[in-house]
Order: C-alpha cells, then structure tokens, then sequence
C-alpha cells in the first residue's frame, strides 16, 4: 500500500528529468545571485570570507524559494492533485514523497555547488566542510516548510510573491542556525551546536509539516 | 445515475461533494449505510472519480500516466493491460507519445481508459462524453452499460443526449 508514494516521488524525479530547465534555472540563480556580492563589493578576501555564511545561505534560501510556486502547482492545474486526494492513501506520505523529490531536484544540486562558490570567498576548507554539512542538514526543513506555503498559496494569483511573505519569515531561525555553523568554524569554534539545532529543526519540520501541508492542500482545492 | 443541469447548476460541486473533495455544510453522505467520513478509506477504495480535469501528467505518456494514476488509486497494472485498455477506446496509437501531443479528445479518452483497468464499485465521472465523437460515446456507453448490469453504481453528469439502456437508470435535474 505505501507504494504509492513510490510510484509518486519517481513520477517527480522522471518530470523534472524530462524538463530539466527548471532545476537549471534554480541553480543559475543562486550561481549567479552568490557570484554578484565579490563583484559589487570587491576582492578582499577578509571582508569576502566574513560575509561569505550569510550570503551563501541567503542565497541558497532565495533559489530554493524561486522553485516553490512549482511544487503543487501543475499538479493542481491538470487534476492530478484530486486524484492524490482521494486516493485511499495517507495523504502527508504523498506529500514527504513530493517534498522529498522537490529537495532532491531543487535542494541537493544547491548544497553540492555551494563549495565552488565558497572559493570564491575565500573561506577556508574546514568552513567549506561545514557550510555543506550545514545547507544538507538546514535546507530539507526550507523544502518541507516552503511546502506548506506553497499548499496554502495554490492557485492564487501573484502566489509566488505571497509565498516570499508566507515562507521567510519561518525560514529565519535556519538561516541563523546555518550561517552560525558557518561562522562558527571560521573563528575556530566547534559548530556541532549550530549543525544540531539544525538537524532538530529539519526533524520538526518533517514531523508537522506534512500533516500541515496536507490540510492547506484539502482547503485549497475546496 | 444522470445529473442534469445548467451551466452552473453545481453539477460539479454535488460531485466533488460526493466523492470528498469538498466539505457539505449542511447534511452528511453515506456509503452503505455509514457516513463517509467514518468508512472513508472503505469509500475510497470502491470509488472512481475522473473530473474535468483529466489528472494527466503533459510530459508523461499514456501509458506511463494510468499506471501512475492506478498504483496511486492502490490498484496494480501491467503494460500489456494499460495498451489493451487504450485500444478499447481507440488511442491505442498514442500509447507511447507524451500526453502534450494529443488532442483534446484523445486525452480525455486517455483519462477513460480507467474504466477498462479498474474495478471499482462506484463511478463518478463528470462530462465523460464532452469533446469525444460519436464512435468514443458508443464504446464508452457500452462501457457503463457493461458495468452497470454488474451490479457496478455510476453517477454521470452530461449534456449530450446519450442512452444508458440498463434498467435502474434515474436523473436527477437541479435547478436554480
């Protein structure tokens, strides 16, 4: 019986194989979104690695936000999503198998490139490590929280800037967590104390918003 | 079952209340005796429920969207079943092309195709017959009538003047 979330998450990752400019336009984005900052302000490596945490991860932030309006939206266009709601399924499941695929299309390719940018402020290898430990272990939470903004905000018109409004706020303590790891590492802290919080976080959110996003979903498509 | 009705009429609304899409404000719905909302796992596995939309997938073929759509419905379908299905109702020849390249009439019998693969107890479709020709009606009326007088339920909203010849067929007309 839960192989229908199987089927699901597959049916996801095939879509997105077959129309790959919309995972490349996520990661272009925060390619290009990370490579504006040392052009603006300058190649000094000190003032590079010291505000190389927050923009990384706001960067990674804002691309993961840019693929949100997709994650319900077709399928709410062309019926899928009723059939998804009256399946004699437990509907969160189908949406951790949405989730699941959105963050491993949109989030992981993210997390992998984040160190090529890292070199180009200057941060040394030990903070690369951690900034990618951190955007592993921070950005499932911004996919399975974005969810529900996502749910909440289908088929309503502007929606993409009204999840902005909806989401970053609830992305705020991930993004202190993660940049803190970050930081943390550059001035010779352990920061297992922030990498935890963190993991805490992608766990809470794996529990509640499913279940969240679940109902959002049942009342938009009421 | 026929549901008759205006544009407008809420034709659709009463289906998608019927099949749990949308909540009733006033009164409840039963499924043999229970309300829905208690046997509702028990409803969902009996019911087939083909919108207006057609729950298609634009980037995915035929084949590939029904067995989808049936491992989602907890049913289970070979290849060869699907093809055998998509013949039956003649978009046999597109099985393997992606569901963007059809035509409006070929999705919609794409999406019908269910009827051959399932079996489920009640059906509930909304406009099955809108944008198919008339060699498509008569197969898929034969398709109802076939299940029907298999102690199989069906509740269908339409316009066209189609003949469901089984003997216990009602209508019900709402009106504004």
């Amino acid at each position: 019986m839960n192989r229908a979330w199987v089927t699901i998450f597959k049916r996801d990752i095939l879509l997105a194989l077959r129309r790959r400019s919309d995972v490349a336009t996520t990661l272009f984005f925060f390619l290009i979104v990370a490579s504006l900052f040392p052009l603006g302000i300058g190649p000094e490596p000190a003032v590079l690695s010291s505000i190389a945490p927050g923009v990384l991860w706001v960067a990674a932030l804002l691309a993961g936000m840019l693929s949100l309006t997709r994650m319900f939206a077709s399928d709410f266009s062309d019926g899928s999503l009723e059939q998804m709601l009256i399946a004699p399924q437990p509907l969160p499941m189908l949406v951790i198998a949405k989730v699941l695929a959105h963050w491993i299309v949109c989030g992981l390719p993210v997390v992998l490139l984040a160190p090529m940018i890292g070199l180009q402020y200057a941060l040394p290898n030990d903070a690369l490590l951690v900034l990618v430990l951190s955007l592993l272990l921070g950005t499932p939470a911004l996919s399975l929280i974005g969810a529900i903004g996502a749910a909440l905000t289908l088929g309503v018109r502007g929606s993409g800037l009204l999840i902005a409004l909806l989401v970053l706020p609830l992305y705020i303590p991930v993004l202190i967590f993660g940049a803190g790891a970050v930081a943390a590492s550059q001035h010779g802290m352990s920061p297992e104390a922030h990498l935890s919080l963190l993991a805490a976080f992608s766990l809470l959110s794996l529990v509640l918003a499913p279940f969240a996003t679940a109902a959002a979903l049942r009342i938009s498509v009421e | 079952m026929y549901v008759l009705g205006d544009n407008g009429s809420g034709k659709s609304s009463l289906l998608r209340l019927l099949c749990g899409l949308m909540q009733p404000e006033l009164g409840s719905i039963y499924w043999q005796g229970e309300q829905v909302k208690h046997v509702l796992e028990v409803f969902q596995a009996n019911l087939l429920y083909i919108g207006h939309l057609n729950g298609l997938k634009e980037d995915l073929s035929p084949i590939e969207n029904l067995q989808v759509n049936m491992r989602l419905a907890a049913d289970h379908a070979e290849k060869s079943d699907v093809l055998d299905a998509l013949e039956a109702i003649g978009v046999g020849r597109c099985a393997n092309l992606p569901v963007r390249v059809l035509s409006q009439g070929q999705k919609r019998r794409v999406a019908l195709a269910r009827l051959w693969l399932t079996e489920r107890k009640l059906w509930i479709l909304d406009e099955p017959f809108a944008a198919l020709d008339s060699a498509s009606i008569d197969v898929l009326v034969a398709r109802i009538n076939h299940h029907l007088n298999n102690d199989g339920m069906a509740i269908i909203t339409t316009h066209q003047d189609v003949v469901i010849s089984a003997q216990s067929t009602q209508v019900l007309r709402l009106d504004l």
